[in-house]
């Protein structure tokens, strides 16, 4: 499908010949984000600089009913950034300024493009920071990371997203500026801010945001402990959150995770170690050491076979390099992986990663287990070999598999990646039909006519009962619509 | 109260309210009725009798109730196994219930440094307009699977559906906490607020009464003591007292007649020109006001400051609060998305 000459010709006008990207080539860097199975040309890539621009643009999409996609960095692993069939990407990787830091009520003011490490950067002159790090953190963008409500190794003491952000300026497809949220901890009537925040693109389009820093702590601390089974790797974790320890990150790896990461990046680990933990805790001298010594007895209660104790910063730096590695670390040993992102109950840790590698072997592909174990969100990452002809459908089946496990078990199919294109069919399983009404309902009182990120993160009803049968028949391809690479 | 599960004859409830097209007053244990705009229904929907903790494992800090169940209980059984709702809720005689709280959205002097009720908000089961039973988020930290309708809820006041289930996360109570007070004017005292929250403190509470600043630490008894001790500040041996006057509206202060302003601006913001007695709550966030002015100055000087006012108590209830012209259109759609028929406490928020 090709666009109205006069669509390109009104783009133009609005942002400048230079901000519009109508050539197949440059096109092609649109097609698809960190999930790159799913691609889909797009028609047109606009890319306004101001807010004014952003509000003039959807403006005239709205007027022609033209489907779009808000776009950061293009680090979502839910394809949430995919490109529609008939649409045009509206990338924010112009408005990438930090607007103001304010030191005395302790927040930082962006615009959407804004990574999310620059924040902290920005801050740490005033002896603040930002908490929120998804691992993608030097490359995915703050506008992204409120579309997706995005999580990383903190948020067992310092939250998501949604805990960390005070006001949001959202441009709704008719073009009007709404400021949700406030300066204060709240705002009057319903708490839009809460609902925007991980509605992935489809309510409106984020176009600044005022986050709250926290202040730098003084002290930090990692533990690294080894265990002979993962179930006791499991125990430790639930009987360190029932003591009442509140780390700020705990991370679990299994077998193969410490092996591709101990070839990759040297950092020291037990490789014969079922599984090990990494505890950090942080705060004043005196708070974390009164922890430490309270994690080392629980972690030598629960199992661990060996517990060390980071002797300086440098130490602390190399127990996380190995885990912060994982993912290109296993990158290396396969040619191609798939990570999922669900979350469960702390409590079912063990008997789900045993159930997880009865499944791997059932579909003879190889799993690898690293994860935000405190708060019970798995990636589960499925090694496979994209060359082989059914190697990636058998991937994503088993994906799929892995997150009915999830919900099966009193969990969730995201914990922080988001629905995306990915998981529509999971929707199906962790919600009734009365409950994607009603979230088609909410999403029909911000845009009507559907045209903001059309196709994502909930399904139609339609789809489920599609994916129903194709439950029935197996063998049949899921998402028969999309382009397989 | 015996424990009961009554979602379904109140479901039953809502079909025939639907039928009859007949509005309904959701009621807790109803002595918030004071707040909000005037609810123009006369039909009661209970929820109190639908009581009951559904499910408890510390070891997942998450905790599954009926919204019937009181907040008294609730803490009860968390301090069992040294946990708390770290927004601290206030629980006023130990008859508030779930649902009339997470519906009003109040949150304690905690709530800066813990997060407020909307923070541990992890998913609940309503009733909606249409009279279905549905489930939104979940009982795991982290879910981003669909639109987060349970933090919508929180603060709702009852007006997109009927609270049923509620899962909250919930915190380990600090080892130990002291209060340390400094005797202060104002202006003084917002600066050091600010100074403090700026800095890595054990910190979980700071408020100002007009005379004194305290200043909450909470953490492992060591740390507690290492602040403490650099802080230099006097230790106010009734700091527990104060706090849980504080959160209760108990205070003096609370107890003067006239209207109650509750007034939320960022925390460093000087002192509104508003004639009447202010308390301090949140590090300056959170401004009591006890004022005869008219509402138009409040809400005007909160604005102005970039902030927003609600009157509490008090006051015309015409005029308790005010939305951006294009918020309410927004917010009334999205009532409709829930209660088409408008059909849950109308007038409390919106019509
Ligand atoms: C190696 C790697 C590690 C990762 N680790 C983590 C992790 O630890 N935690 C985590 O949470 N995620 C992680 N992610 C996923 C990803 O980085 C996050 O989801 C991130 O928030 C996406 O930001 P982005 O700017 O790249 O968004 P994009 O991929 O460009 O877009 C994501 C979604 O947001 C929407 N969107 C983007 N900007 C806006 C806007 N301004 N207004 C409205 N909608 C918008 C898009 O339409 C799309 O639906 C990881 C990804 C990679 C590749
Ligand atoms: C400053 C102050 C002082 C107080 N002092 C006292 C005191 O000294 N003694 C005392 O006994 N009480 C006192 N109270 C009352 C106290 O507020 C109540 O005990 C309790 O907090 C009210 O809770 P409730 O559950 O009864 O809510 P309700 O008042 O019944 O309801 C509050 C709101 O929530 C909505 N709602 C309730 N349940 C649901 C649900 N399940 N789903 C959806 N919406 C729902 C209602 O429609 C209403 O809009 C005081 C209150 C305040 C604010």
């Amino acid at each position: 499908m090709t666009l109205p000459l006069d669509f390109i010709q009104h783009c133009q006008t609005l942002v400048g010949v230079d901000n519009v990207i109508a050539d197949q080539a440059s096109l092609r860097v649109y097609e698809c984000d960190a999930l790159s199975a799913y691609r889909h040309l797009p028609e047109l890539v606009v890319l306004p600089e101001t807010v004014a621009q952003v509000q003039a643009l959807l403006k005239l999409c709205s007027e022609h009913r033209m489907p779009l996609v808000a776009r950061g960095a293009g680090t979502g692993l839910a394809g949430g950034a995919l490109p529609v069939e008939g649409g045009i990407v509206l990338g924010l990787s112009k408005m990438k300024r930090v607007l103001a830091i304010d030191p005395l009520n302790r927040t930082a003011t962006l615009q959407p493009g804004v990574r999310n490490l620059a924040i902290s950067e920005a801050a740490k002159a005033h002896g603040l920071y930002y908490a929120p790090d998804p691992s993608s953190q030097i490359a995915c963008s703050i506008g992204g990371n409120i579309a997706e409500n995005a999580g990383g190794v903190h948020c067992l003491k310092y939250g998501l997203t949604v805990h960390n952000v005070l006001q949001l300026k959202l441009v709704t497809i008719d073009g009007e500026l709404l400021v949700l949220g406030g300066s204060g901890l709240d705002a009057p009537g319903y708490d839009l801010l809460a609902l925007a925040i991980g509605s992935e693109g489809l309510l409106g389009v984020v176009v600044e945001i005022t986050v709250r820093l926290l202040p730098l702590q003084p002290q930090t601390q990692v533990l690294l402990a080894a265990f002979a089974s993962v179930e006791h790797a499991g125990a430790a974790v639930a009987a360190i959150i029932a003591d009442g320890l509140l780390p700020a990150g705990l991370e679990l790896m299994d077998n193969a995770a410490i092996r591709a990461t101990e070839a990759f990046v040297h950092a020291g680990y037990p490789v014969d170690a079922a599984a090990i933990l990494l505890c950090e805790l942080d705060g004043l001298p005196e708070q974390v050491e009164a922890d430490s010594a309270r994690a080392e007895s629980i972690l030598q209660s629960n199992g661990a076979v060996e517990i060390r104790k980071a002797s300086d910063d440098s130490e602390r730096k190399r127990f996380w390099a190995g885990r912060k590695a994982a993912f290109p670390a296993v990158g290396r040993i396969a040619s191609d992986y798939y990570c999922m992102d669900g979350t469960i109950p702390r409590k079912h840790l063990a008997a789900v990663l045993k159930q997880i590698a009865e499944l791997a072997e059932q579909y003879q592909l190889s799993v690898v287990n690293v994860f935000h174990a405190g708060d019970g969100n798995l990636h589960p990452l499925i090694l496979y070999d994209g060359s082989r002809a059914d190697d990636f459908q058998k991937a994503e089946t088993l994906g799929g598999k892995i997150l009915e496990l999830c919900v099966a078990v009193g969990g969730t199919i995201t914990g922080e990646h988001g629905v995306g294109i990915e998981k529509l069919g999971q929707m199906c399983v962790q919600f009734q039909a009365a409950e994607l009404q009603q979230f088609h309902r909410l999403k029909h009182a911000f845009d009507p006519h559907g045209l903001l990120n059309p196709g994502k993160a909930i399904p139609t009803l339609h789809r489920c009962a599609e994916l129903g049968r194709m439950h029935v028949h197996h063998g049949q391809l899921p998402h028969p619509e999309l382009e397989r690479f | 109260m015996r424990d009961q599960d009554l979602s379904e004859p109140i479901r039953q409830q809502v079909l025939e309210a639907i039928a009859a097209r007949r509005p309904l007053r959701i009621v807790g244990n109803d002595s918030k009725a004071f707040y909000g705009g005037d609810c123009e229904a006369t039909a009661r929907l209970e929820t109190a009798g639908h009581s009951g903790i559904i499910d408890y494992e510390p070891s997942e800090l998450v905790l599954t109730a009926r919204a019937g169940t009181t907040l008294a209980r609730i803490a009860s059984l968390l301090a069992q196994h040294k946990q708390m709702l770290a927004f601290e809720p206030p629980s006023f005689g130990g008859q508030a219930t779930l649902g009339g709280s997470i519906a009003c959205g109040f949150s304690g002097p905690r709530r800066p440094f813990a997060g407020s009720a909307r923070d541990f908000m992890l998913g609940c089961k309503v009733v909606n307009g249409n009279g279905e039973l549905l489930n939104f988020g979940g009982r795991v930290m982290k879910n981003v699977a669909g639109f987060d309708v349970s933090r919508l809820m929180v603060g709702a006041l009852g007006s997109l559906g009927v609270l049923l289930d509620i899962s909250l996360r919930v915190l380990p109570m600090p080892e130990a906490e002291l209060t340390l007070a400094y005797s202060l004017p104002a202006d003084a005292a917002l600066t050091m607020m600010t100074a403090l929250a700026a800095r890595p403190w054990p910190l979980s509470a700071l408020a100002y009464d007009g005379q004194q600043l305290r200043v909450r630490l909470s953490g492992a008894a060591a740390a507690v003591q290492a602040a403490a001790r650099q802080l230099d500040g006097e230790v106010d041996l009734y700091g527990d007292t104060f706090w849980l006057e504080l959160r209760e509206q108990q205070l003096a202060f609370f107890q003067q007649p006239g209207d109650l302003w509750r007034i939320s601006l960022a925390p460093a913001t000087p002192p509104l020109a508003l004639i009447g007695d202010c308390l301090l709550d949140w590090g300056g966030a959170l401004r009591w006001l006890k004022t005869a002015q008219p509402a138009d100055s409040v809400h005007a000087a909160a604005a102005q400051a970039g902030g927003h006012a609600i009157c509490f108590r008090g006051a015309d209830k015409t005029d308790w609060i005010r939305l951006d012209p294009a918020l309410l259109a927004l917010q009334q759609n999205i009532r409709s998305a829930f209660d088409p028929l408008k059909l849950f406490n109308p007038g409390r928020l919106q019509r």
